[in-house]
């Protein structure tokens, strides 16, 4: 086994806590995820479990916000393969988050025609406007979350709404022509929490 | 019957709307009762009753079909790669995974009209001898995601899926499968290795192709959504009838997704080659924005070759003659566009008027593949964050005047060094802007030359010395 701290699943698999934690449960196994679990599995060809690595991926970051260590060792154990190569999955996908987002998670398109359109204002708009610490997000670190753990937001590429731009997802909600003096607009769909946001 | 879209999203009189007949129609919903309504698996009922699989390869085959997803390969002519005499299960895969900048046109197919695409691949699995299938959803799409495992379901209750399909001994299983953002998960064989449930690096082909050894080491044909729902069109019509439509070459309908600096952006289902790309922006798109002019146009999605509008093209006639003309002149299919250079592509064309610096665009295309380059081969891996690096100098008024030509080495050093297209993706930008817009680059090197940076003209033209 290598010393070397990139290689070493501890520390790649090592808690990030973030304020967003306090609006998501704790990853626990439930008899309702292990079920899950099984009706997943089920669905591949036989003994084709690891398949289902991505699809249990998913489970888990949508019930608990982000996949953590433990999470990760439970979806190896499932699908018959190694905590490493689960983990070499997860750090592959820009999709799959190793933080936990906030409550309401905002990811921007930046790609070609949305930031024509504006987007990288936006980005700075929404940024300024949920409190979020604009320096702290890079390359490393692409979400950036508010104190309160509400609010996060990350850049991510093309959303597939080119036309549209600047295009906007909130959790599982798509928003087009979000141009910048429509923050307001879009962040008030949400901080009304009985109103959870139009979709198309 | 006629058919009501709804206000604003009427389409425009010189399109021929077929995938996306349904797509903003008043009264329809994605449920199986207003689609089968509208006349939904009778072909499927028709083919699988009536045909064999042959004959339905035969008359894909007869259509012409090129495949939508942006390299264009007659899809009949994929299917028939399946070895003779193969024991292995087949599986069929739906690349749902439509995140090329520019490109959206399957995302309406799978809100609103799943259906057709769930019809589509029936016949097509059929045709295949497939008995397991999966659609690859981008996760992107969580709502598309959920809809189309309902659709499934419905289609399932109506026996159009399942055991012994519309009573015949045919079974076939759907199921949806997610990706999680990645841009090369639409590369079929890096689709299939996510599949798989391993890092999604892209296999090398040839010898063997995913329709010979494919997901789970057993032929794998994948399709994009667009090709699936076309096989159901033709199906319904008759491959000859449908090889009579449009460009002789690549017959059949086309959607042109256009995004950027024009009036009305959006969806446009035409009739390939009949119309022009001058049609397009100025009749359909209703031209440039107020006060402005046309300046470039990127014709099939990021990755294909900047054009620009005040170039002239020449072209040679029937005769012998030359003729030139520009690229409002040009007709939109598949052919006519590689005949000037670039590619169709996916379809995605992205227009920028006089107010985009080139580089600046480049720089953003760049960001995009130095994101998504998966890492595996090293020329792709360094190239594109070098690429990226060398722009970035560029627009910071950073860059030295050989910037620009190193920046153009290192994409000719990419492209054709790699396992899959993503490398030709990443450099053929790079090396088109820079061929058509090169005293764009070399202006914005100028600070540091040796003319700079205090003298009166440079402060008149504000330009100032930037670098530390």
């Amino acid at each position: 086994m290598s010393s070397l701290r990139e290689n070493n699943f501890d520390s790649l698999a090592a808690p990030r806590p973030t304020p967003g934690e306090r609006h998501y449960e704790k990853f626990t196994v439930s008899p309702e995820l292990e079920a899950e679990a099984q009706r997943v599995i089920a669905l591949y060809p036989e003994g084709k479990a690891q398949s289902a690595i991505l699809p249990l991926l998913h489970e888990v970051q949508t019930r608990f916000g982000y996949i953590c260590a433990d999470s990760i060792i439970w979806v190896a154990e499932k699908t018959g393969s190694t905590p490493a190569h689960v983990l070499g999955v997860v750090t592959f996908y820009p999709g799959l988050r190793q933080s936990c987002p906030g409550r309401f998670h905002i990811r921007v398109c930046r790609t070609l025609a949305c930031s024509m359109a504006g987007s990288e204002e936006l980005f700075d708009i929404l940024c300024e406007k949920t409190g979020i610490d604009r320096t702290q997000i890079d390359h490393d670190h692409p979400i950036g979350v508010s104190a309160d753990g509400l609010w996060s937001i990350e850049f991510v590429e093309c959303l597939a709404q080119c036309g549209f731009g600047p295009s906007v997802m909130v959790n599982d909600d798509v928003h087009q022509c979000v141009t910048p003096d429509k923050a307001d607009e879009l962040l008030a769909q949400y901080s009304d929490q009985s109103n959870p946001g139009q979709t198309i | 019957m006629t058919i009501t879209y709804k206000p604003g999203r009427e389409p425009h009189p010189k399109e021929t709307r077929r995938i996306f007949k349904n797509v903003d129609r008043v009264g329809w919903d994605p449920s199986i009762e207003t689609a089968i309504a509208d006349g939904a698996y009778e072909t499927l009922r028709k083919v699988v009753t009536t045909m064999e699989p042959a004959s339905v390869i035969d008359e894909v085959k007869k259509s012409g079909l090129r495949g939508r997803g942006g390299a264009g390969f007659p899809t009949g002519v994929k299917w028939t790669f399946i070895p003779k005499g193969n024991t292995k299960p087949v599986y069929l895969v739906c690349n749902c995974d439509e995140s090329e900048p520019g490109t959206f046109k399957d995302r309406f197919v799978v809100h609103q009209d799943p259906h057709q695409l769930i019809e589509g691949m029936i016949i097509s699995c059929y045709a295949v001898g497939a008995h397991f299938a999966i659609i690859y959803m981008r996760e992107e799409f969580p709502k598309a995601a959920q809809l189309m495992r309902h659709a499934l379901e419905e289609a399932k209750e109506k026996n159009f899926l399942g055991d012994r399909i519309c009573g015949t001994d045919y079974n076939l299983e759907i199921i949806v499968h997610r990706g999680a953002g990645a841009y090369i998960c639409g590369e079929e064989t890096a689709l299939i290795n996510s599949i798989e449930g391993v890092r999604p690096y892209p296999r090398i082909k040839p010898p063997f192709f995913p329709a010979a050894i494919g997901l789970y080491g057993c032929p794998t044909i994948v399709n994009n959504v667009e090709s699936l729902c076309q096989v159901r069109h033709i199906l319904e019509m008759g491959g000859e009838a449908y090889s009579r439509i449009g460009a002789k070459r690549s017959p059949g309908t086309r959607i042109i997704g256009v995004s950027g600096d024009v009036k009305r952006p959006g969806y446009y289902e035409i009739i390939s080659g009949s119309i022009t790309f001058g049609e397009l922006l100025y009749d359909l798109c209703g031209g440039p924005r107020e006060g402005h002019v046309f300046k470039a146009l990127i014709p099939g999605g990021s990755s294909s070759k900047v054009m620009r509008c005040d170039e002239v093209l020449k072209s040679r006639n029937p005769d012998g003659t030359v003729r030139s003309l520009s690229i409002f002149d040009v007709p939109l299919d598949i052919d006519s566009i590689a005949q000037y250079g670039s590619m169709s592509g996916s379809g995605g064309v992205i227009v920028m008027d006089e107010t985009r610096s080139m580089p600046v665009i480049l720089n953003n295309i760049n960001r995009f593949y130095a994101h998504e380059s998966c890492g595996q081969c090293t020329p792709c891996r360094e190239g594109c964050p070098w690429m990226l690096k060398l722009s970035t100098r560029i627009i910071n008024g950073q860059g030295s005047p050989e910037d620009v030509a190193l920046l153009e080495k290192v994409a000719y050093q990419i492209e054709g060094k790699t396992v899959c297209a993503l490398g030709e993706a990443t450099a053929w930008p790079t090396e088109a802007m820079i061929a058509k817009f090169r005293d764009e680059f070399t202006a914005l090197t100028k600070p540091i030359n040796a003319q700079m940076p205090h003298s009166p003209e440079a402060k008149a033209a504000r330009q100032f010395l930037i670098r530390e």
